[in-house]
C-alpha cells in the first residue's frame, strides 16, 4: 500500500446508521472506517443504499438511528462544521443549467467565500483541467451528459476538501475523460483528501480504492482491500479456452482436480480457481496433451471484482 | 454569520442573471401588468362605478399595484420549487454556505424586481391619467407600504415553493387570483354579498390598497368596519405578521428539506 501506516486517524466513521423511508430499510445497521487519506469505494447492486450513506455522511439527509463522524466531526450536531471540510458530488449532476459553465464555478467559488477575483482564477484552472476550457462561456443547457458530469466533478473540487464524497462521479464519461476525472481525484488524494466513492465500475474500484466496502440491503456485508476480497473468494484463476466444444467435458473432468470449474460453452471457457500457480499450469497442460485436447489458449490471472461482487451479493 | 451578506448578494446576482435569461418571465413579470391596467382600466373600467369615485382609474390603480405585488408570490414560488428540483438546493446545502444567505438572497432579488415592476406600473398608471393628490412624500409612503407587502409575502413563496412540487406551483395562481379579488382591489366590498364582503375587508391586500388610497388621496369607497378604519395599521401590521410567521418557517423548511 502506498499510503504510510502512520496517518492512522480515521476521517469517516458510521455506526450502526439506520435510515428508514416507509417500508424501504434503505440503511440497516451501516457500518464502515475510512482511515486518512484512504479511497474507499463503496460497491453495492441498485437499491443497496449507497446514496442514501452519502446522503446521511454528507449532512443532507438525517439518519433515523446510529452516529456517524467525518474529520472527527459528528454529522448530527455539528453539521455546519463538517460542510467546511467536505466536497459532494452527488448521483445527479447538480449544476445550474441557465449559467455558462464559468458563471456556475465563479457562483460556487464565492459561495466557498473565495474573492471574485480568487473565484475567477480558480473558475479558469478548473475549467482547463477539466478539458472545459473552450465550452467554459456557453450554458450548461447546451451542455453533453459527460460535460455536465465534469463540471459538476470541478465544482466539487473548488476547494481542496478534507474529505470528498462522490456518488457514481463517472458515470456517463467516456473512456477518456473517466481518466482524467480519475486524474483528478487521484491528485486530491495527494494533497490528502480522504475520498468515499461510490460506483458501478468495478475496475473504477480496483483503479482508485485502497478500500472495498460491499452494500447490501443498507448494510456492509463485505470489506477490504481489493486483493483481499480477491483472495477471499479463492486464489488465482486458471482460464482455460478450448479448440472444439466437443472436448468440454472431458476437459472439465481434468480440471475438477482443483474445484468444480465454471464452464461457458459459447466462447468455449472453462474457469477454475487454484492455489499453487505453477505446478496446476504444467499439471493441466500435460493432462490435455495426453488426452489429445487441442488448447486455444491457457492463462493464469488474479480473480476480478466483478467476480467477488457477482458471489457476495447473489 | 460575517459571510450573511456576501452569499446572499452572491445569490440575488445569481438569481437576477436567470430573470435576466428568462424573456417569458421578463414580458409576463413587466408586460403582464401593463395589459391588466388597459384591460380594467379601459375595458370594464367603462362599465364599473364605484362609490365615491370620481373616475374609475384613479380607484383602480391602487389596486393594480397591490394586486401585483400579491401575484409576485407565483414568480418567488415557481423559482423556487424548480431550484430545489434539480439538485442546486443539495449542493448549496453541502457547502459552508449561510441558510440565511441563501434565504436572503432570493429575497433580495425579488425586491429588485418588485421595484422594477412597480415603476413600470405607476409609469402605466400615470399614462392612463391616474395620479397622486397628497405629494411625493405620501406617495412615497404608499410605495413603500406596497414593498412591504411583497417583502412578507415572499416568505410565504419560500415556504410553500419548498413543499410543493413544481406542477402545484405553477398551478397556484388559480387559488391566488381569486384571493386578489375578494378584497378592495376592483371594486368595494360594499357592492359584494355580505358573506363576501367580511373576508374581502379583512383581507391584508385590502388592507395596503385602502391605506395606498389614503396616502395618494384616490378617491373612492371608504367602508365603516374596524378593519377599513385602521387600514394604515393593519398595512403594517399584516406584513409584519406574515413576516414573523414565514420567515422561520421558510428558514426551518429548507433547513429540514429531505429529511
Ligand atoms: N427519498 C426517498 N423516498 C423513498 N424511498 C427512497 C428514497 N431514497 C431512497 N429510497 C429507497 O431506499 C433504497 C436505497 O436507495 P439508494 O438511493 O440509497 O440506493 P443506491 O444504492 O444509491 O442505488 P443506485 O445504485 O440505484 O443509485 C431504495 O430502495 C430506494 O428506493
Ligand atoms: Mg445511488
Amino acid at each position: 500500500m502506498s499510503h504510510s501506516e502512520a496517518m492512522n486517524s480515521y476521517s469517516l466513521v458510521a455506526e450502526g446508521l439506520r435510515k428508514r423511508f416507509g417500508e424501504t430499510h434503505a440503511l440497516d445497521g451501516f457500518d464502515l472506517a475510512v482511515r486518512e487519506g484512504m479511497v474507499c469505494g463503496l460497491l453495492g447492486p441498485n437499491g443497496a443504499g449507497k446514496t442514501t450513506a452519502v446522503r446521511i455522511l454528507s449532512t443532507l439527509l438525517r439518519a433515523d438511528g446510529g452516529r456517524a463522524t467525518v474529520a472527527g466531526l459528528d454529522v448530527a450536531t455539528q453539521a455546519a462544521e463538517v460542510r467546511r471540510r467536505i466536497g459532494l458530488a452527488t448521483q445527479e449532476p447538480a449544476v445550474d443549467e441557465i449559467l455558462t459553465g464559468r458563471e456556475n464555478l465563479e457562483m460556487w467559488g464565492r459561495l466557498y467565500h473565495l474573492s471574485a477575483k480568487q473565484a475567477r482564477s480558480r473558475a479558469q484552472e478548473l475549467l482547463e483541467q477539466f478539458g472545459l476550457a473552450e465550452a467554459g462561456n456557453k450554458r450548461i443547457k447546451h451542455y453533453s451528459g459527460g460535460m455536465r458530469r465534469r463540471l459538476d466533478l470541478a465544482a466539487t473540487f473548488i476547494q481542496a476538501p478534507r474529505v470528498l464524497f462522490l456518488d457514481e462521479p463517472t458515470t456517463g464519461l467516456d473512456p477518456r475523460n473517466r481518466n482524467d476525472a480519475w486524474q483528478a481525484i487521484r491528485t486530491l488524494v495527494a494533497a490528502g483528501s480522504t475520498v468515499l466513492l461510490t460506483t458501478q465500475y468495478l475496475d473504477e474500484a480496483d483503479q482508485l480504492a485502497d478500500q472495498i466496502a460491499v452494500l447490501r440491503e443498507g448494510r456492509v456485508i463485505v470489506e477490504g482491500t481489493p486483493d483481499r476480497l480477491k483472495s477471499m473468494i479463492g486464489g488465482d484463476r486458471l482460464d482455460l479456452v478450448l479448440r472444439d466444444a466437443r472436448d468440454l467435458p472431458e476437459a472439465g473432468d481434468i480440471l475438477a482436480a482443483f474445484g468444480r470449474p465454471a464452464v461457458d460453452p459459447d466462447t468455449r471457457r472453462l474457469t477454475v480457481s487454484v492455489t499453487d500457480r505453477m505446478s496446476a499450469l504444467s499439471h493441466v497442460m500435460r493432462a490435455m496433451e495426453a488426452k489429445g485436447i487441442e488448447v486455444e489458449d491457457i492463462s493464469m490471472r488474479r480473480p476480478t471484482l466483478d467476480e467477488v461482487f457477482l458471489k457476495v451479493t447473489a | 454569520m460575517t459571510y450573511v451578506l456576501y452569499d446572499s448578494w452572491t445569490i440575488a446576482r445569481t438569481n437576477l442573471v436567470h430573470w435576466r435569461r428568462n424573456p417569458t418571465a421578463i414580458a409576463s413579470g413587466l408586460l403582464y401588468p401593463v395589459v391588466m391596467v388597459l384591460l380594467f382600466g379601459y375595458v370594464f373600467g367603462s362599465a364599473m362605478a364605484v362609490a365615491g369615485a370620481d373616475d374609475y382609474r384613479d380607484y383602480l390603480m391602487p389596486g393594480m399595484f397591490g394586486q401585483t405585488m400579491a401575484v409576485g408570490i407565483t414568480s418567488t414560488l415557481v423559482v423556487v420549487t424548480t431550484q430545489a428540483s434539480y439538485g442546486v438546493t443539495d449542493r448549496y446545502r453541502s457547502m459552508p454556505v449561510s441558510q440565511a444567505g441563501v434565504v436572503l438572497g432570493r429575497a433580495i432579488s425579488d425586491m429588485i424586481n418588485s421595484v422594477l415592476e412597480l415603476a413600470i406600473l405607476v409609469a402605466a398608471g400615470l399614462a392612463v391619467g391616474w395620479s397622486w393628490h397628497n405629494g411625493p412624500l405620501n406617495a412615497l409612503a404608499a410605495i413603500g407600504l406596497l414593498l412591504l407587502l411583497r417583502f412578507s409575502l415572499i416568505w410565504v413563496g419560500i415556504f410553500a415553493g419548498l413543499k410543493l412540487t413544481p406542477e402545484a406551483a405553477g398551478a397556484s395562481w388559480m387559488l391566488l387570483l381569486p384571493l386578489t379579488m375578494v378584497a378592495n382591489t376592483f371594486v368595494s366590498p360594499s357592492q359584494m354579498p355580505g358573506w363576501m364582503a367580511v373576508p374581502a375587508e379583512w383581507n391584508p391586500l385590502s388592507a395596503t390598497v385602502a391605506a395606498c388610497r389614503r396616502l395618494f388621496g384616490n378617491k373612492g369607497w371608504v367602508g365603516d368596519s374596524w378593519a377599513s378604519e385602521h387600514a394604515m395599521l393593519l398595512a403594517v401590521a399584516w406584513p409584519v405578521a406574515i413576516t414573523l410567521v414565514f420567515l422561520p418557517l421558510s428558514a426551518r423548511a429548507y433547513r429540514r428539506l429531505s429529511r
